[in-house]
């Protein structure tokens, strides 16, 4: 093996100390490692699966240069993941002298508690919004809010509280920010290129140095767990007690983030997260932003992968239905040797993806739609944020000079057992003028290309209907229909 | 914490009723520094305990191998039935009808029938997996749906209230029809999720920390459990991360559990379940399967109403008496029913038993009540609004419940007409409707829905409260009563009343955690009954201390009773003011008892449950809520536009408490009618057992516009705590407005001639459902 080294601990920051760990089970979390070995607690357990926001940490990490703090649940945050950044917790929060943060003393005077357990979610979440965007938006409070639930309050006094911030301090004079020079200088020395391997047999976790030795380590152990961002992962461990040993870490690895476009085709590594790729892709494909804006919560978004929602093949993942839409491709490699698919034949059955031993998925390569197309997704759910999709469709259109439908690509999530297209409503719509009258001979395709289940987040008979629906939403929408057609939480800014 | 300064001169006292005071641990909540139960340090040695479930929905077990938990890594003990040394059942009524862990039989998918105690948490969680059960399958039914109310089992006995021959008039009433509705369940999700931690002392003694609204319960079933009596059990608890009813009977479990493995093996024991065990294992708020009969006019005055009020209450009685006893205490709502039949049919079925949650049968007995003006409205084409009015109960006439209560202290009319005109009600009407003919996928619906909120406990004997209450010769003062804090500020609130009576500062006055050890025999924090009671019973131990202060000071300055007054943070005797302290300290001196039990118990209420009559509520509580939504016709997705509210707790101890209480109880009533579904499979599973599953609502759920106003006019009509009233419940029913608006939002789709007949909860799947069923029956029907 050559070029780096390998080290056989996990080095970090927890709030004020300097931490290296030299036994780390590959299952750990973040959240009992905080409450149970260093009695640190103020970051609660509400869920263990990443959707109440009780223990939201933010975790700091370079990039770029940068320091930059995101929030995170520790609840499904595995220890291993945590190399070379600078753990948050409430507990390192303080305001000047003896005086209250001034995220914490909007929320005492605003009355943001009662019973208090949700409240140091919170109050991170809302920290880690200050710091990027001192006067946000209700728009923005509600985003970053998305993965924190309180029961007792409402939220009312939450969003005073969260307007008000920056009267109380300037993000600039935070605290925190004095010490930022100083983490950031120790992060920086923290990086030493090196492969982190700790344990062995049933308790081993591997951080590899780079792609080229995750290529390396899979072709030689194809068993291993990768995990990525642990929104899944963690659930795994959680949940079902899964022992995932041993476990590959690739979150944030060297040549697997990285985002680009060349000649109309995104190319999004495997391990970019949804927050990273929210700006490149909201501003390159709009519909995507608000589709983005409704997976998961921040915490989520800064821990998920695209590479990752691809991958684990799930039938009601949110992004593979509008890449497929759009044509992308995805590229998996073994060892050295990797091979481009279509994404749409990825997914060969439910649980089953085409994905051989020790493959891994690299790169996801998306077409920008041109001018000439019209480009929609739409998520259906029982709530509106932060939750699972019922149905989603994504749309690809491309008129003719007269009008008619010269290309379509229809693709839905939550309608069968893989991502699938629409292949036979985009045959009832192809060379037909887009009318209403040829949507609704589309709409009458549906049930020959879908039979979709019943769960407890819809029944088939409501999938089979909303779905189809959409089709005349889509349709409503590129035909300049003046009245609103879907409901919105926001104005357009 | 600053060292106190008391300023003698100041005119009034810092933090006394009716002002605004912050949560008494905002700082501690902010910081993370307020110690919840699993925050607590363990003591060395600690165990760890995790229940194991049970996988079959109605089933004898046929045998059960627990030989390999038993063997696995860290395990210390499996407790089952047979390790309970006193009776295994927790039944919280009496009808031993609910064991501590199954006993060769299950009655739902999730009951508990063994518990791992092992050295971690992780290690039960691990093993508990490992157990090897069979079971012999039973017939099971987990819906009413297929039920008979009137012939299938019951867990407890129903009840029937009558007044006037309601099928007469229905059968006289020029116009009648008759309805079925669905109204769903909900899960509590208290962020902090139950907890128990028992710590073996000598002899038979246990203490338990238990995130419980109810200690006196725990420490009866602990007792009860072990089989000692109740003075070797303590039970303490700080405060909750949320409770709304679903710690009232709920964590009896998980306490006895503890209980009997710290006892057994002398050790500290926590149980804490996960989320997901949390929430299949323990019980949820009632639904329901309401039949309605209705006689009316072609005016739309009500005559009869007959009620069918059938509930899933799961395989044990638990609270599903009074909870389905007050689904009839309030299916009148706020309006007068000329003649009434309302039955109540407790239903058995092999769920988990379904107990207390905010609002205890009330919010689905007003859901069924807003059905039927509903219903009344579209047959008579009118605004729901204006059924609604003309219903009202009258002030002095038209005003006796169907329980034969009067309605005395009735201000819905001065509620819902400040509202209306505050929300401008009429206007948005035609603006709505003008908004509608012009969009085609996107429709708006209106709704103000009325509160009427019945305070006590219907069963009378609960209405009981101590406090306990101690002057220290410094002056500062201890402060306990047997309320439970679970977030609602009932801390802060009695402590404002304590520092009222003595005029002190607020921070003299010392919060301390709610134990069975200092204040005996107390009833659940429920029934929104917390600060009424435990105020009154802190005051009358406050005031017998002040008693005895003003005979020392009278007669050690020989000056009349009546010349000693006591000023903020000062006593006025004759001509010269002391300090508190002073006197405290002179008091003590002279051997002067600085110490009180209080005790409260309301007065008036009475309630005859056979005959169906009495005086069950010392008084109502008032409110009313108007909603805006927009829903997608395509999709059935919606968004609250706006919500006004009114509301009225008398004239509040603490304002900034009472607002969040009513903005969280709306925000909790719209989730239960909106979102928040519950979902079980064909083999009888609960499927949604997580938030990821269970969608309560988010910040971004809220209405976009939510303008919440306390009627400032408003007092209680009965001498309450400086006349105050409850504000725990009634809010919760305000979300019903939201519901309303959807089904009117869903009845422009057949230009309001159908009623959509919207069941709860109207997710998006139930909305666009209706739609849809509307848009055939319209088609059909022209």
């Amino acid at each position: 093996m050559a070029g780096f080294k390998t080290r056989n601990e996990i080095r970090f920051i927890l709030n004020g100390e300097d931490i290296a760990l030299t036994t780390v089970a590959p299952e750990e979390t973040l959240l009992d490692w905080l409450r149970l070995e260093r009695t640190l607690r103020g970051t609660k357990e509400g869920c263990a699966e990443g959707d109440c926001g009780a223990c939201t940490v933010l975790v700091g990490r370079l990039s770029a240069g940068r320091l930059v703090y995101q929030s995170v649940n520790a609840c499904i945050r595995f220890l291993g993941s945590l190399d070379g950044t600078h753990v948050v917790t409430i507990e390192h929060l303080r305001g000047d002298g003896d005086r209250l943060h001034p995220v914490q003393q909007a929320m005492v005077d605003f009355h943001g508690s009662q019973c208090g357990f949700c409240t140091p979610g919170f109050v991170m979440s809302l920290y880690a919004l200050w710091m990027r965007t001192p006067e946000p938006s209700d728009a923005a409070i509600e985003k970053a809010l998305q993965g924190n639930l309180c029961r007792c309050t409402g939220y009312e006094a939450i969003i005073r509280a969260a307007r008000a911030i920056s009267s109380y301090g300037k993000a600039a004079k935070d605290p925190l920010a004095a010490e930022r020079k100083v983490i950031a200088e120790k992060l920086a020395a923290m990086k030493d290129g090196a492969r982190i391997e700790i344990g062995a047999g049933k308790q081993r976790l591997v951080v590899p140095a780079n792609i080229d030795d995750l290529a390396a380590l899979l072709d030689k152990e194809p068993g291993a767990t990768i995990v990525a961002g642990s929104t899944d992962v963690g659930l795994w461990v959680t949940k079902n007690m899964r022992e995932i040993s041993p476990a590959i870490f690739i979150g944030n690895l060297d040549g697997l983030c990285a985002i680009s476009e060349d000649r109309g085709i995104i190319s999004i590594g495997a391990g970019v997260t949804y927050t990273e790729a929210f700006s490149t892709l909201a501003k390159r494909i709009p519909a995507l932003g608000p589709l983005f804006d409704r997976i998961g919560g921040d915490q989520v978004r800064n821990m998920g992968t695209i590479g990752g929602n691809i991958a684990n093949g799930s039938p009601i993942g949110d992004t593979p239905p509008p890449l497929i839409a759009l044509g992308a491709r995805l590229t998996l490699r073994r060892g050295n040797k990797r091979r481009t698919i279509p994404l749409e034949g990825f997914f060969i059955a439910h649980g089953k993806q085409d994905r051989q031993p020790g493959e891994f998925v690299e790169t996801v390569h998306v077409p920008v739609p041109g001018r000439d197309m019209k480009f929609a997704v739409y998520k259906i759910t029982k709530r509106r944020d932060e939750d699972i999709t019922a149905a989603l469709g994504a749309f690809l259109l491309t008129l003719a000079r007269d009008g008619t439908v010269a290309d379509i690509r229809i693709a839905y999530g939550g309608m069968a057992a893989t991502p699938k297209r629409a292949f036979g409503v985009e045959k009832a719509l192809l060379g037909r003028p887009w009318t209403e009258a040829t949507v609704e001979a589309g709409m009458a395709e549906y049930a020959r290309d879908f039979t979709p289940l019943t769960d407890m987040r819809a029944s088939a008979e409501y999938r089979a209907l909303a779905a189809r629906n959409l089709l005349l939403r889509f349709f409503a929408e590129t035909s300049g229909t003046k009245a609103p057609i879907q409901v919105s939480r926001h104005e357009a800014a | 914490m600053t060292t106190h300064a008391p300023n003698f001169k100041a005119q009034k006292i810092a933090g006394g009723v009716s002002t605004d005071q912050r949560h008494d641990s905002a700082h501690k909540h902010i910081r993370g520094t307020a110690v919840y139960i699993d925050d607590m340090p363990e003591l060395a040695g600690t165990l760890h305990g995790c229940l194991g479930l049970s996988t079959a929905t109605h089933a004898t077990i046929a045998s059960m191998d627990l030989s390999a938990v038993r063997a696995a890594p860290g395990v210390v003990d499996v407790l089952t039935a047979s390790d309970v040394p006193g009776e295994n059942d927790i039944s919280p009524t009496g009808r031993h009808d609910e064991p501590v862990l199954a006993d060769g039989k299950v009655q739902f998918f999730g009951q508990p029938i063994f518990c791992v105690i092992a050295e971690t948490r992780e290690q039960a969680r691990r093993a508990t997996r490992l157990a090897k059960v069979e079971y012999k399958e039973l017939p099971f039914v987990t819906d009413i749906e297929v039920l008979d109310p009137r012939k299938d089992k019951l867990v407890t006995p129903p009840l029937t209230l009558r007044r006037g021959d309601a099928t007469a008039a229905i059968n006289a009433a020029p116009r009648r029809l008759k309805g079925k509705m669905r109204i769903g369940g909900q899960d509590h999700f208290y962020l902090e999720g139950q907890i128990a931690m028992a710590i073996p002392g000598e002899d038979q003694d246990v203490t338990i920390y238990s995130s419980t609204q109810h200690p006196s319960e725990i420490q009866h079933m602990v007792s009860h459990a072990l089989g000692v009596p109740s003075h070797a059990v303590t039970v303490e608890i700080r405060r909750m991360g949320g409770g709304f009813g679903g710690k009232e009977t709920q964590g009896n479990q998980f306490a006895a559990l503890a209980a009997i493995a710290a006892k057994k093996h002398h050790r500290a024991v926590k149980i804490r379940p996960d989320r997901d065990d949390d929430m299949i294992a323990t019980g949820k708020r009632h639904d329901f399967l309401v039949d309605y009969e209705v006689g009316f006019d072609d005016e739309g005055n009500i005559l009869g109403v007959d009620f069918m009020f059938a509930a899933r209450c799961g395989f044990s009685a638990d609270l599903s008496g009074p909870v389905t006893d007050r689904a009839l205490f309030h299916c009148d709502n706020t309006y007068f029913w000329p003649a009434v039949h309302a039955q109540s049919a407790p239903l058995y079925t092999n769920t988990v038993s379904n107990t207390a949650f905010r609002g205890f049968g009330g919010p689905q007995g007003m859901v069924g009540a807003e059905r039927v003006i509903e219903e009344v409205a579209f047959a008579v084409g009118k605004d729901p609004l204006d059924i609604r009015k003309k219903n009202f109960y009258g002030t002095s006439d038209r005003n006796i419940t169907p329980y034969h209560q009067k309605v005395e202290d009735n201000i819905i009319h001065r509620i819902v007409a400040e509202l209306e005109a505050s929300c401008d009600y009429a206007r948005r009407r035609r603006t709505i409707e003008a908004f509608n003919a012009n969009s085609r996928f996107i429709k708006r619906g209106l709704a103000l829905t009325p509160v009427k909120f019945g305070i006590s406990f219907t069963a009378t004997h609960y209405n009981q409260a101590g406090a306990l209450v101690h002057v220290y010769t410094d002056g500062s003062v201890h402060l306990n009563h047997g309320g439970t804090e679970m977030g609602q500020g009932l801390y802060i609130k009695v402590a404002q009343v304590v520092a009222e009576e003595f005029q002190i500062d607020l921070d003299q006055v010392k919060i301390t955690a709610t134990t069975t050890g200092k204040v005996p025999n107390t009833s659940a924090t429920a029934a929104s009954s917390g600060s009424d009671l435990n105020g009154m019973a802190a005051q009358n131990a406050a005031r017998q201390i002040k008693d005895r202060l003003t005979n020392f000071a009278a007669e050690k300055y020989q000056v009349p009773r009546d010349q000693v007054l006591f000023l903020p943070n000062r006593v006025r005797i004759g001509n010269q003011e002391i300090a508190f302290a002073d006197l405290v300290r002179q008091a003590y001196m002279a051997r002067i008892q600085l110490s009180a039990a209080g005790f409260y118990k309301t007065p008036k209420i009475h309630w005859d449950r056979d005959k169906g009559e009495g005086r069950p509520f010392y008084y109502f509580a008032y409110g009313a809520a108007c909603s805006e939504v927009s829903v997608d016709t395509l999709t059935g997705e919606y968004m609250v536009e706006r919500t006004d509210i009114l509301h009225e707790t008398g004239r509040s101890l603490n304002r900034a408490i009472d607002l969040g209480q009513v903005e969280g109880g709306f925000i909790q009533g719209m989730g239960w009618l909106t979102t928040e579904e519950l979902w079980w499979d064909d083999k009888g599973r609960l499927r949604t057992h997580a938030p990821s599953t269970y969608k309560i609502p988010l910040a971004s759920d809220r209405p976009k516009i939510f303008n919440v106003t306390l009627a400032d006019w408003s007092e209680a009509s009965e001498p309450t705590i400086h006349r105050s009233k409850a504000v725990g419940e009634p809010p919760l029913p305000l979300g019903i407005s939201v519901l309303h608006a959807l089904s009117d939002a869903v009845a422009s789709v057949a230009d309001h001639r159908i009623c959509p007949r919207l069941d709860p909860p109207a997710t998006p799947e139930r909305v666009l459902m209706a739609i849809e069923r509307l848009k055939e029956e319209a088609k059909a029907g022209t």
